[in-house]
């Protein structure tokens, strides 16, 4: 038998504090990301060989200056990668393994569950970002510092769209359906959608890969700041996949 | 202080409904403070429906239910519990200490996960992702998230199902670890024993409604006349001489091989006329017991023998 000394379960209960639950939860779904060697290949080794690809190989089209434009591509497949794909695929496990649940039951607010998520996935986009980044100066771009700021403001604004989108897949459908969509839609938005090539038919320009392709084109290459038609784009896609996530996202 | 402490939990004239299929239908249970209650019944009579109504996962169709005195909605009540879904919960790739670090940061005055981890003979397991920990280990560090908030009150579901014997009576100290100091733990589960060992109040439930309640000595001895007399000897015995020599309304069957039981009003009397007989038939009865109705008994004659889909 084992005994516990009296009063080892003395009921002392409490909420922690809300930013070190925050720190905690993002922390540890930004690890769990960068520990998941499926995650890592499509997050920062695929875009990573992309980058390279398109950079050196002058078979495939590109507008100049070619490396500018291919690491404004590539940041935009970076966060589709992780901000989408990443998210569904993971949100999808998650709820089949019950943690959505097990932590809606602890003292963690609803409205944190979804701010951790968030601040851990800007935490591994700001990573891959930094590496592809690092490995596009060592290629050549040239980055107009100009550009800076809207940059970081479509980082975070794709992130949060693509999230959207992400959690609408992931937290709806079943882990293996999950898995096996996010994986095409990602492929059919590099390859159609207006990712890695631009591509002139008219609605392709109002999907949120080619809107935010294309505004990072602008602020990358140019430094200046996006167009209002390719904004306007992501915030809608952005704005409608969350509220749409909001009514059909399952814990379990 | 008020000379009725508020209860744990009070539920009345619940019901949940999953389409046509009553799941829940006018349940009323009271769980008076600082004590374990347990919900028994058989698969699919509404256990978990009820549980996870009482802890805000579910909303309920009719019916009203507080939990220490609060809507099971309400956020502020969080805190106070613990909770151990079904099943357990976890990020698939987690570790079982990041797992618990997690949740005791949502805490103010968590229990040491190391600890946790040791008591609940995790150390062995601590860097095994959670999706390759056993159904056991699972259910383990499910009920360690449970404990680890200091809560007042603790919902376990099916706290030791896939577990081996040496975890189960690890749970079992454990809650009554938890009672003694003050927590109050409401338990679903399907085992008797389990019920009869831990709760002070058993709930049966069946197809959603209550069908009996009471601590397990009241529910095992509510009829004085229903007792029993067991003994074992050579297969086979004449019982009609003994059951001649009876009082009126006892009844002497085998009721497996070598295995005899009277049933009714046992008094000396009869403990007496018993062995009289097995020493007339020139044997000796051997492991010759006293026995009031077991749960199991109550359980099965107020849910049925035959098997449920």
């Amino acid at each position: 038998m084992t005994t516990f000394a009296p009063g080892t379960f003395k009921p002392a209960p409490g909420r922690g504090s809300l930013p070190k639950m925050l720190f905690v939860h993002a922390r540890t779904e930004a690890l769990l990301t960068l520990r998941n060697g499926e995650q890592i290949l499509l997050t920062v080794i695929i875009p990573l060989a992309l980058l390279v690809a398109l950079s050196l190989m002058t078979v495939i089209p590109m507008p100049e200056p070619r490396v500018g434009s291919a690491t404004a591509r590539i940041f935009a497949l970076a966060i589709i990668s992780s901000a989408f794909t990443g998210q569904a695929i993971a949100l999808g496990f998650d709820r089949r393994y019950g943690v959505l649940k097990r932590l809606a039951a602890s003292a963690l607010p609803r409205w944190l569950l979804v701010a951790g998520r968030v601040s851990g996935a800007l935490a591994v986009v700001a990573i891959q970002i930094l590496l592809l980044g690092i490995t596009a100066l060592i290629l050549g771009w040239r980055f107009p510092l100009s550009g800076l700021p809207w940059v970081i403001l479509l980082i975070i604004l794709g992130t949060l769209s693509f999230g959207a989108l992400g959690v609408l897949l992931g937290g709806a459908l079943r882990a293996e359906i999950v898995l096996a969509l996010a994986n095409i839609v990602w492929f059919v938005l590099l390859m159609v959608g207006g990712v890695a090539l631009s591509v002139p038919v008219g609605f392709v320009h109002l999907l949120p890969s080619a809107a935010l392709a294309q505004a990072l084109e602008t602020s990358v290459v140019y430094g200046t700041a996006p167009g209002v038609g390719p904004v306007a784009v992501l915030v809608a896609w952005g704005v409608v996949a969350g509220a749409l996530a909001t009514r059909t996202t399952k814990l379990t | 202080m008020s000379p009725n402490p508020q209860p744990a939990v009070e539920v009345s004239g619940l019901v949940k409904r999953y389409g046509s299929k009553t799941a829940v239908d006018g349940l009323d249970l009271v769980q008076q403070p600082g004590t374990v209650l347990a919900l028994l019944g058989p698969n699919g009579a509404g256990k978990t429906t009820t549980v996870e109504i009482c802890e805000g996962f579910r909303s309920a169709d009719d019916g009203t239910v507080r939990v220490l005195g609060l809507s099971p909605a309400d956020e502020s009540l969080r805190p106070r519990i613990g909770v151990m879904p079904q099943g357990g919960g976890g990020y698939p790739g987690i570790r079982a200490e990041e797992m618990l670090n997690l949740v005791a940061a949502c805490a103010a005055n968590p229990l040491d996960p190391k600890w946790l981890i040791e008591v609940l003979g995790l150390s062995g397991a601590v860097r095994t992702p959670y999706k390759r920990l056993s159904g056991g280990q699972q259910q383990r560090l499910s009920l360690a998230c449970a404990l680890i908030g200091r809560p007042e009150l603790v919902f376990l579901d099916e706290p030791t199902a896939g577990m081996d014997p040496q975890a189960r009576r690890l749970v079992w100290d454990l809650v009554g670890a938890l009672k003694d100091d003050g927590v109050s733990v409401l338990l679903t589960t399907h085992l008797m024993d389990e019920a009869e060992a831990l709760a002070d109040d058993v709930v049966i439930i069946d197809q959603g409604r209550v069908v009996a309640q009471g601590s397990p000595s009241e529910l095992t001895a509510n009829r004085a006349d229903d007792q029993q007399l067991r003994f074992r000897a050579r297969p086979g015995l004449d019982t009609s001489l003994l059951s001649a020599a009876l009082p009126e309304g006892l009844k002497v069957r085998e009721a497996t091989r070598g295995a005899y039981v009277v049933e009714g009003l046992i008094d000396p009397q009869v403990v007496s006329t018993v062995t009289s007989w097995c020493a007339q038939q020139g044997v000796l009865a051997e492991e010759l017991t006293v026995a009031k109705r077991s749960l199991e008994d109550v359980f099965l004659e107020l849910t049925g023998r035959e098997l449920r889909s």
